[in-house]
């Protein structure tokens, strides 16, 4: 029976390359310098490929098993980075220009919304209501997210 | 955000988010974090595409903040092409203090 080998650079590829892909969104966007060109993560992914390669090419040195896991890792591990790519390269700089936003000067679009009670809040009553103390605002910020990942 | 809240309400700025998810997924987010600002829900995009703040590729709303006044003008604005960067406190509350 062969010698049981650990094929590191397959297991060590797949957790770098999610690395990649969510440490971007958590960690490397905080800073200008790691957010708008993002290098660290392009050199994270750079480097799982590489292992995934790696890992690939000694994988064919062993049985059908060993073979398959080291595809499976290594796909997975170019779906990852790539995806990654894909999403901070392409997409987000894909946004739209929002020309029909209200500018500076112009009225905000009334609306209703439901609060997390579940009752219904307007813009009208979130510049009137007093805020603690009894003072009435002197106005309102409205942030608009993306949601709950 | 949350961190400068006390600063901004002390300015007499009521911080009001807006995002597509249900008022049971904000809960859930207002206790995990310990935001106790206003959180609204705008699951169909109806604002959220009044305001034209759709990102066509993940359907949610693109990241934007705006500074309305008392009256419901708006004051300040701040968008940007990327969906990562947000508004910074400090920018707010200099708008907030030209306020009446």
């Amino acid at each position: 029976m062969a010698r049981r080998v650990v094929n590191w650079p397959i297991w060590l590829s797949v957790p770098l390359a999610v690395a990649t892909l969510y440490s971007y969104p958590f960690v490397f966007v905080r800073w200008p310098v790691t957010r708008d060109v993002p290098w660290v993560n392009l050199l994270l992914g750079a480097t799982a490929v590489t292992l995934a390669i790696t890992g690939v090419r000694r994988s064919f040195g062993r049985g059908w098993m060993a073979k398959t896991a080291g595809v499976v890792a290594a796909a997975a591990t170019v779906a990852a980075v790539g995806l990654f790519v894909y999403k901070v390269l392409v997409l987000a700089r894909e946004l739209p220009a929002s020309a029909h936003a209200p500018n500076v000067g112009q009225q905000a679009p009334e609306f209703t919304l439901a609060d997390l009670n579940n009752q219904p809040v307007s813009l009208t009553s979130l510049r009137t209501t007093p805020l603690e103390g009894s003072r009435t605002p002197r106005g309102v910020l409205l942030i608009f997210y993306r949601g709950y990942w | 955000m949350e961190r400068r809240l006390p600063e901004l309400e002390a300015a007499g700025i009521r911080v009001v988010a807006i995002s597509v998810d249900e008022p049971g997924v904000s809960r859930d987010l207002a206790l995990a974090k310990g935001y106790t600002y206003t959180m609204l829900s705008d699951p169909e995009m109806k604002v959220i595409g009044r305001y034209d703040l759709v990102d066509p590729i993940d359907q949610v709303a693109r990241p934007s903040e705006f500074l309305v006044d008392s009256m419901g003008i708006v004051r300040w604005k701040h968008l940007d092409s990327s969906v990562y960067v947000r508004a910074r406190p400090e920018d707010v509350l200099e708008a907030a203090s030209a306020l009446k």
